[in-house]
């Protein structure tokens, strides 16, 4: 394994709301090697974006460190965390509410250069941008055009020329997917990994589509309210899931083969819990089907159970 | 033979907008029988919501259009029944659950309510207290503790509030159920939630079910019967078995297979269909799916292939 590029130190963020303290993340520890992807999986609510949000700063954290390259980056005047953000930049879930409507493909793309103030003249801005659009499959006869005249693979296309614009190290994708048809999911997924592969880039990939998880992944981790219960080499993690509540999320994704109609699966009760003042103890014990007394008690830690594989459960 | 419940012939939808006339759904034909799961499958814009949207006569009024064909649901004639007709079969024997939960349910009715509405509307024999042990009924059938009917949708969260709209849908006992993408908006945990529960009370009260989806895993999990929709046309209906396992498929449900990353199996890259769906108001000659087919060849650009039929499966390919 090498240095990490990005590693967060039991990173936390509560949110005040009236009813008392949201514990969107709660001490959680990754580390991302570069040229890596880390997925990140969870059932909505379960503070996967708020995550990514913290670790670039665009949320303040509540507590804990991110550290990249090994300098904590949360102590950064504003700055020197705008020289930062060259290197971090995010592609957002939603490729419809993303793009300002009044603004042209060129002129979206452009905007990171113009912050901050990277090409010196028009004519390089121009040649920038449209080296950006060859590199993500945009066609020329786009430059001038608004992102409601494009399809949505296109314009999470125009998502992903903007946050390579800066030539970053470390992409936070937050859903880039979701919002797409299967054919051109497929399309922006080989993209994505044609372009790390050329760019050496490193990818925080937040989904709770868990077979696009595996499929673009080297590592994985699973969160459940706010805390990160399992983390494991993506193969690992699908060939022997520990956690019950990752066997469970694994256990519930319909597959497209003959014989699963006649599979009875195992599925969990309920729903996740409110992440307002959780109780101690195991977050998932409530819809746990192995949970025993001691989950209800004591807080769980993550713990390495073989290399590189940890858990977070008391009863492994 | 089964019984034939719901029969499409050569249905032909049109939007008019403006600038120009949008052919949504071309020349469909599609039976459902009594009983059966149907699933509907295809990328947006392929005209599947249309479909449903023609057989519960709810297509926008200025400017959706039926230009031809039938849509026969027992012995009637839904293009031409008059409104007065479509109130008496809409939530009593076709109904609808749609995409969206969050936004398909009135914020300020509670939910309880909600389901009595349509109890009150449909059937009149009913008194006060029968409709409202209806309702206490329906909601322990899909799971919701009855004494949260003075709740208001807020109060739910998102399986929830799909279980509401099922419970709405379901509360006449309905023959047909058009369930348009109806997992599509929920985490994967509630969503093999809701399949269970539609599985179950499918074997419950018998109902057939037309189920839209874009994902093929939802399909095999619960339905009998799939057709694959591509450019307001089916282009290959069969059983389960014939397309999942089938030696032989459209070149078009190939590629959507080969667009999901398999779970199985690692691979690098995916096998995408290259290019976009055709646009609708300018639809290509010949076989609409010809301009993104790696297989196609000279005849394909110039006439529109029939069906091939191979027992229950059918493919529309030269």
């Amino acid at each position: 394994m090498n240095i990490p590029l990005i590693e967060t130190k039991n990173l936390t963020k509560y949110f005040d709301t009236p009813r008392g303290k949201l514990h969107a993340v709660d001490s959680v520890n990754l580390a991302i090697g570069k040229g890596t992807t880390l997925g990140v999986v969870g059932e909505s609510g379960c503070g996967k974006s708020t995550l990514g949000r913290v670790i670039l700063r665009l949320l303040d954290a509540t507590g804990g460190e991110v550290l990249y390259e090994g300098k904590n980056i949360l102590n950064y005047s504003d700055r020197e965390m705008m020289n930062m953000r060259k290197s971090m930049q995010i592609i957002f879930q939603d490729p419809y509410a993303s793009l300002n409507p009044r603004m042209t493909v060129s002129e979206i793309i452009a905007e990171p250069l113009k912050v901050c103030k990277v090409a010196d003249s028009e004519k390089k801005m121009d040649e920038k941008v449209s080296l950006l659009m060859d590199t993500v499959g945009l066609d020329e006869r786009f430059v001038n055009t608004y992102p409601h005249e494009l399809d949505g693979g296109r314009r999470q296309r125009i998502g992903i020329a903007r946050a390579l614009a800066l030539d970053p190290q470390f992409i936070v994708c937050d859903e880039p997917v979701s919002a797409l048809d299967v054919s051109i999911q497929a399309q922006i997924l080989n993209l994505m990994m044609y372009l790390q592969d050329k760019r050496q880039l490193t990818y925080m990939f937040i989904t709770h589509n868990l077979s696009v998880v595996k499929h673009i992944s080297d590592e994985i981790a699973v969160m459940y309210l706010g805390q990160c219960v399992e983390r494991a080499p993506s193969e690992e993690l699908f060939r022997n899931p520990l956690h019950p509540y990752t066997s469970a999320l694994l256990d519930a994704i319909p597959v497209p083969t003959l014989k699963s109609g006649s599979r009875r699966r195992q599925i969990i009760k309920g729903e996740v819990k409110s992440p307002i003042n959780p109780k101690p103890g195991c977050r998932f014990a409530a819809r746990c089907p192995k949970c025993k007394s001691v989950c209800n008690e004591e807080d769980v830690e993550l713990k390495e159970i073989e290399r590189g594989h940890f858990v977070a459960c008391n009863l492994i | 033979m089964p019984d034939k419940l719901l029969e499409i012939n050569d249905l032909n939808v049109v939007y008019e907008t403006d600038d120009a006339l949008v052919y949504a759904v071309n020349g469909l034909d599609l039976t459902i029988n009594k009983g059966e799961t149907l699933g509907l499958v295809g990328e947006t814009g392929a005209g599947k919501t249309t479909t449903a949207l023609s057989i519960m006569g709810l297509l926008p009024d200025k400017t959706g259009f039926i230009k031809g064909g039938q849509i026969k649901f027992e012995d009637i004639d839904i293009t031409k029944a008059t409104e007065n007709d479509m109130k008496l079969i809409r939530g009593e024997s076709v109904s609808m659950i749609f995409q969206d939960p969050m936004t398909s349910l009135n914020p300020i009715l509670t939910i309880g309510d909600q389901i009595s509405e349509v109890l009150e509307l449909h059937k009149k024999s009913l008194n006060k207290e029968q409709i409202s042990k209806r309702v206490d009924e329906i909601l322990q059938l899909v799971g919701i503790p009855p004494d949260r009917k003075g709740e208001y949708p807020h109060q739910f969260s998102g399986g929830m509030k799909q279980r509401v709209v099922i419970a709405i849908a379901l509360a006449c006992e309905p023959k047909l159920l058009l369930a348009d993408e109806p997992t599509t908006a929920l985490d994967v945990t509630i969503q093999a939630q809701v399949l269970e529960m539609m599985k179950d009370l499918k074997e419950k009260l018998n109902t057939a079910v037309l189920l839209i989806t874009h994902d093929l895993g939802v399909v095999s999990e619960i339905c009998d019967r799939v057709a694959v929709m591509y450019a307001g046309e089916i282009i290959e209906i069969g059983t389960t078995e014939d397309i999942f396992g089938g030696s032989y498929r459209h070149p078009y449900t190939d590629g959507l297979f080969g667009s999901i990353p398999d779970l199985t199996r690692s691979t690098r890259r995916l096998n995408p269909i290259e290019g976009l769906m055709p646009d609708s108001t300018n639809l290509p000659e010949g076989c609409k799916f010809h301009t993104r087919c790696c297989k196609c060849k000279e005849i394909c650009k110039t006439v529109n292939p029939q069906f091939k039929i191979n027992g229950t499966h059918f493919i529309r390919c030269h």
